[in-house]
């Protein structure tokens, strides 16, 4: 690693004034993705803004009926408590499909948001990235792309400038439960919604999100709608945990009194840049009961328009079935994290 | 007397374990201890033209950079790099010239007086080079497959026995036939250890090195050839090694950077490969196997053809037993066996967990299931329609093979005679259950080796040997025999291993440490027991005066009369007649190569596994197994078992998940961490259940040991293919079976 | 440089170090306590687990900075006084090791999870174990030692 500077500012502001004030500075909450990029070499702050002392270690009901997640709570104290297990248990239940319990046990809210991608070329520096390195090339792209995205990859020219997936569990239910993020920057505070908070690669590949340069995230609104009845979190990897997904779906249904869906959210991971969302294959569910052929069709529409770029092409497909299996798990009310992993021994 | 031997305990080692205690190569320290951290190259092939370290040069406490270009001057002669693992061709010279064979070769080392100051300044280091065309699809360059070069290597890894029979003409008659095309992709070892070696330059220029290796005297001898060193110079030291698995049989090109360093700066060097460096030198080969079988009507395999190519580098003939584990198993007529190698622009493969075990036999039981389907008959009943008590790949009766009864023990607790044999005949929900099953086998060998056993003035038997323990129980089961064979306590009994000083012993591998080392602890501890025998009859008095050494027995720390145990010596009196010094012997085992000769002598397995498949999103679990072993003598069964669920795991990881992925446009290994290489974590693991077969062989050696560290793996990933069909009706000749390829 | 002050398995220490040293460096190469074991480097094989105020992390994944003014606990202080913590018995009784690489970061994960389920079930001990990767690999031993350690302990105040 590089050596650099180091802060541990205690309020807000102060940490803000000094990220604007240093050239190539940035943050560490829980670090445990950041410090990996620095050890591969792949990030080399100069400075480093230690955040871990800010107060935005909580977690409070809002006026509404919302929740309010501070940015430094971790991804473990925020899966067990308990208004989050009995409100938001979509949002439980990724975290705890993602990492490890030591990584959770260190990793933010905050700092989840800012995971950079899984992709394999990104990490090498040995190999052309055009997010490591714009303008270099994408080696995935004709490369080795199991993990790659199918969806929203496009770019102004021919050829994609970035197929990397956005790996978060827990930013996948984020998008399923409309959360918004707030920020404090040098212009005051602002937020965004979590739909554009991520974004797709484009030209711009090195982007991963929308924030811009000296904000901080401090906090993440969850709304009032709990769908915590009618919900699953379906991450499908190449191993039973500890992996990043392949495909995974979030999906949130409100049922009405005749047991018709009122309201789908479905919110798919591992397939783009973003967590992915499609309103209209969404609304095809509304006013209706379940059913594998609505269901199959609502996953055809999700993944319009999808691309494979050899290794990755099976995900299509993966997808689909994901999302009718999700589809029919939420709708059942079954809250298993995904019956394909179940432990229990059948004979 | 057996008052150790065939039981269940635990580990001689355990405590130093559990509490942090037991050293690795990278934990010794030394005064002033200096940090090497390796730059590796970033293409495939060609040449460096330039290499730019002056930058890295600049940064205050960087002590070196070496490269081709500032190395010292080391051994010309290619013989000079060659250890005791080396195949035949010409070894890989680390910083030789500017010349690149392969991505990640080492191209330069820089050293500084930090981790981090090193790992920083190597990023500064800047290459140019000028790249050459790169080959490294062996599907794409099966064209190119030739013999390989024969050596002294290939003296343990003979090429496949010539035809027999007529395979062209009987096949064609056969009522029966299958055939088809199987493959895996590259592994690599990733033992949880990375590679290290803690050179400590000492006052006179010698070198203490604490190295991450399977042979202390291997990495004694590289070191001394390469730098022209004495071997009272050099002494290496590796008690502890954090997994291995093969990786460890040949000196890592860290220990030859560490000594070039120390030596350069006379100051001690630590060298720590980082997990992407794992993925830059040995692994298990990609393989292409082709096999074609013909049956009678009633299951009478009358034709076996089984072809295999294997990579290899450009620069060493790296090769495996692959094809002749058919007629090894299975005793047809008539046999057409063939094995290739296709050179490519990667480093030299190196044996891993059952290397061409793995890999021929999972072949070969794949296709006996195909032909069960065939045939319409039962997988295990054409098993035993085909079972031999002769290996036909040499036409020698074995030594003992107890897989009937494994078959027996197995099917019964793994209730197989309740499957319906029609794939996609059991679900659960979802879930497509499938049972499959396999036989495995592996070669039980002896080699050679050196023993040292010390009964100390104070009644305390120390006993070392230059072997090593890479996670197996050596230290455990060496203490049980010396402790059994001159009838004391445990732990009065201290074994030590892995240091070059200590007596002779191989390269720890091939399963067959138990049965090496443990013979020549035997032969010495006996040895000495004759020594201490003389000794007790020479006490005024003695109640053995007049006995001969097959009248006594060493039990409860004496030497005593079999007919009359009241006539006893303590070995306290013993050694007490030795006018205050301790007893010493050191003592050679050989293979009794007369009584060997004439049998084949191998361990054997039938598995027994259930799948669950499911249907819609093609997640495959390994729900149940179930593993009868046939491995001779059992000297710890605690040992011994976690060794076969070892296995087993390595088994479910290579039907399912593990494989280094070559993205061969540019001729790299990406998946390159732990993270993206997948091995199995612990809820990947369910019910694994293992039998030992009751099986005595006298032959084999004289512990009647066959060893185990492989024979766990080897039936496990056909067993799993085979259950995948029978849940899905899906044929996978693919390994590792992905979820992808069952969608 | 700068100065942190960490109580490490009871015991204070005041050093310098640089911005960029990692924690489980600071552990090996400073203060000598190499039983916390470094198995990649990058957060992916749980061996450099140790407990920060009392919860399981990645040493690899921190800097010792960070961890400035902290309670830390590695495997060598985990059973203060010389005795074996139930859970080093249970592994050594269970055969929960081979090579012992792993050995530590299992313990200290595992003893965590206790602390939080006194009482797991093997899949919760699966789960639990996820971040630990034991490649010999002896995870039935391991789930059976923590089992073992979890009934040894039951009705025991942590």
């Amino acid at each position: 690693m590089n050596s650099f500077s180091y802060s541990r500012p205690d309020d807000v502001n102060a940490a803000v004034g000094e990220i604007s004030e240093q050239t190539q500075a940035k943050f560490i909450a829980g670090g445990t993705n950041l410090l990996d990029l620095m050890k591969e070499n792949v990030e080399h702050p100069q400075h480093l803004v230690d955040i871990n002392h800010l107060p935005l270690g909580f977690i409070d009901e809002l006026p509404e009926g919302g929740l309010r997640l501070g940015a430094l709570v971790t991804n473990a104290d925020t899966a067990y408590h308990e208004l989050v297990q009995k409100n938001y248990p979509l949002l439980s239940m990724a975290i705890l499909a993602g990492a490890s319990p030591q990584l959770r046990n260190m990793a933010t809210n905050g700092g989840n948001l800012f995971q950079r991608t899984r992709c394999y070329y990104f990490y090498d520096t040995a190999t052309a990235c055009n997010k490591r390195e714009p303008g270099s090339g994408c080696g995935a792209l004709t490369g080795y792309n199991r993990i790659h995205a199918i969806l929203g990859t496009a770019s102004s020219g021919n050829t994609p400038q970035c197929i990397a997936t956005h790996p978060s569990d827990m930013c996948v239910a984020l998008r399923a439960l409309d959360a918004v993020v707030r920020v404090s920057g040098p212009n005051g505070d602002r937020t965004i919604p979590i739909a554009d908070f991520h974004r797709l690669p484009g030209d711009e590949p090195e982007r991963d999100n929308t924030i811009e340069p000296g904000e901080l995230v401090t906090a993440i609104d969850l709304p009032a709608e709990h769908f915590n009845t009618h919900y699953t979190y379906l991450k499908l990897r190449d191993r039973a945990s500890y992996a990043f997904a392949l495909v995974s779906v979030a999906v949130a249904l409100r049922l009405d009194e005749g047991g018709q869906i009122a309201e789908a959210r479905i919110a798919l991971g591992g397939v783009a840049h973003k967590p992915w969302r499609n309103p209209a294959a969404e609304a095809l569910l509304t006013g209706k009961a379940a059913d594998t052929t609505l269901f199959r069709q609502v996953a055809e529409q999700l993944l319009d328009g999808a691309q494979g770029y050899g290794n990755n092409t099976f995900k299509i497909e993966l997808a689909k079935r994901a999302i009718v299996r999700a589809l029919d798990m939420a709708y059942a009310g079954s809250t298993q994290a995904g019956d394909a992993y179940k432990q229990e021994d059948i004979l | 007397m057996s008052n150790y031997i065939g039981k269940p305990l635990s580990r001689v080692d355990g405590v130093a374990k559990v509490t942090g205690k037991a050293k690795y190569a990278a934990e010794f320290d030394a005064p002033d201890l200096t940090y090497g951290y390796v730059v590796s190259s970033t293409i495939t092939k060609g040449r460096i033209t330039h290499i730019e370290t002056s930058e890295a040069l600049s940064l205050p406490g960087v002590l070196s950079v070496i490269t081709h270009e500032n190395r010292p001057k080391i051994a010309w002669l290619d013989m000079s790099y060659k250890d005791q693992d080396a195949p035949p061709g010409s070894p890989f010279r680390p910083l030789r010239d500017n010349k690149i064979s392969y991505s990640g070769q080492p191209i330069a080392l820089v050293v500084a007086e930090t981790f981090e100051l090193a790992r920083y300044a190597a990023s500064l280091i800047r290459v140019d080079y000028r790249e050459a065309p790169h080959e490294t699809n062996l599907d794409t360059n099966l064209h190119r497959a030739r013999k390989p070069k024969s050596g002294l290597a290939s003296l343990l890894k003979p090429p496949p026995p010539k035809p027999r029979g007529n395979f062209d003409e009987v096949y064609a008659a056969s009522p029966a036939k299958v055939e088809g095309r199987y493959s895996h992709s590259p592994e690599h070892h990733n033992p949880m250890e990375m590679f290290a070696s803690t050179v400590v330059y000492e006052k006179d220029g010698k070198l203490t090195i604490y190295d991450k290796t399977q042979g202390a005297q291997n990495s004694q001898l590289y070191v001394t050839q390469a730098f022209n060193m004495s071997f009272s110079d050099v002494r290496v030291i590796s008690p502890f090694v954090g997994g291995a698995f093969g990786s460890g049989l040949r000196p890592q090109y860290q220990l030859f950077l560490a000594v070039m360093a120390a030596r350069e700066l006379k100051r001690s060097v630590r060298v720590t490969l980082t997990r992407q460096q794992m993925f830059t030198f040995g692994h298990r080969p990609a393989t292409i196997q082709n096999i074609a079988l013909g049956a009678d009507s009633n299951g009478k395999i009358n034709a076996i053809y089984h072809d295999a190519v294997g990579e290899t580098s450009q620069f060493e003939d790296y090769t495996e037993i692959v094809p002749t584990w058919s007629p090894m198993i299975y005793p047809a007529e008539n046999v057409t066996l063939d094995y290739k190698i296709v050179p490519l622009d990667v480093f030299t493969p190196l044996d891993m967990r059952a290397p061409g075990g793995v890999t021929g036999v999972p072949a070969i039981e794949t296709a006996i299931d195909e032909m069960a389907y065939e045939l319409g008959i039962d997988p295990l009943e054409l098993r035993l329609i085909n079972y031999s008590d002769r290996n036909m790949a040499e036409d020698k009766p074995f030594s003992s093979k107890e897989l009937r009864e494994c078959f027996r023990q197995g099917a019964e607790r793994f209730g197989w005679a309740k499957r319906n044999p029609k794939p996609g005949s059991m679900r659960d929900g979802h879930n497509l259950i499938g049972w499959g099953m396999s036989t495995g086998m592996w070669e039980a060998n002896q080699m050679p080796a050196r023993a040292e056993a010390v009964l100390t003035v104070n009644g305390k038997l120390r006993v070392t040997s230059a072997t090593a323990d890479i996670g197996t129980g050596t230290y455990t089961i060496m203490t049980q025999i010396a402790a059994d064979t001159l009838g004391m306590p445990m732990e009065d009994v201290l074994f030590k291993l892995g240091d070059s000083d200590m007596p002779l012993a191989p390269i720890e591998g091939g399963s067959w440490t138990a049965a090496t080392v443990g013979s020549a602890v035997k032969v010495v501890c006996e040895e000495l027991g004759r020594k201490l025998f003389k000794l007790a009859q020479k006490i005024p008095g003695s109640p053995l005066a007049k006995a001969k050494w097959d009248d006594v027995e060493f039990v409860d720390k004496h030497i005593r009369l079999k007919q009359n145990p009241a006539a006893a010596v303590s070995l306290q009196q013993a050694v007490d007649q030795n006018g205050g010094a301790a007893v010493w012997q050191k003592s050679t085992s050989l293979p009794a190569m007369m009584k060997q000769k004439n049998y084949s002598r191998a361990a054997h397995s039938a598995v027994f596994v259930e799948v669950m498949v499911d249907e819609d999103l093609g997640t495959i679990r390994v729900t149940r197994a179930v593993s009868a072993i046939a491995g001779g003598k059992i000297l710890n069964p605690k040992t011994a078992r976690s060794q076969i669920i070892g296995g087993m795991v390595w088994g479910i990881s290579k039907a399912l998940e593990e494989e280094s992925v070559m993205d061969h446009t540019i001729g790299r290994f990406m998946n390159h961490s732990l993270a993206e290489y997948h091995v199995p974590v612990n809820a990947d693991i369910h019910d694994l259940d293992v039998i030992f077969v009751e099986e005595h062989d006298d032959i084999v050696n004289p512990l009647g040991v066959k060893g185990l560290g492989e024979i766990g793996i080897v039936g496990m990933p056909a067993a799993i293919a085979n259950a995948v069909f029978h849940a899905t009706g899906k044929r996978i000749r693919e390994l590792p079976i992905t979820l992808d390829k069952i969608l | 440089m700068s100065t942190i002050t960490v109580t490490v398995n009871g015991k204070s220490y005041t050093k310098e170090v640089e911005g960029r040293t990692l924690l489980v460096h600071f552990l090996r190469d400073t203060l000598g306590l190499t039983g916390t074991h470094v198995g990649c480097d990058t957060s992916s094989c749980g061996a450099c687990t140790i407990h920060l105020d009392g919860r399981a992390v990645k040493s690899c994944s921190m800097l010792a900075a960070q961890a400035d003014g902290s309670i830390l606990t590695t495997i060598e202080g985990l059973a203060p006084g010389g005795e074996l913590h139930p859970l080093q018995v249970a592994f050594n009784d269970e055969h929960g090791l081979q090579c012992g690489f792993c050995t530590p970061g299992m313990i200290m994960t595992a003893a965590d999870l206790l602390s939080q389920n006194p009482n797991p079930t093997e899949r919760e001990i699966r789960e639990g174990l996820e971040g630990n990767i034991c490649r010999c690999t002896g995870y039935h031993n391991i789930v059976r030692a923590i089992q073992l350690a979890a009934e040894r302990t039951a009705g025991v105040p942590a």
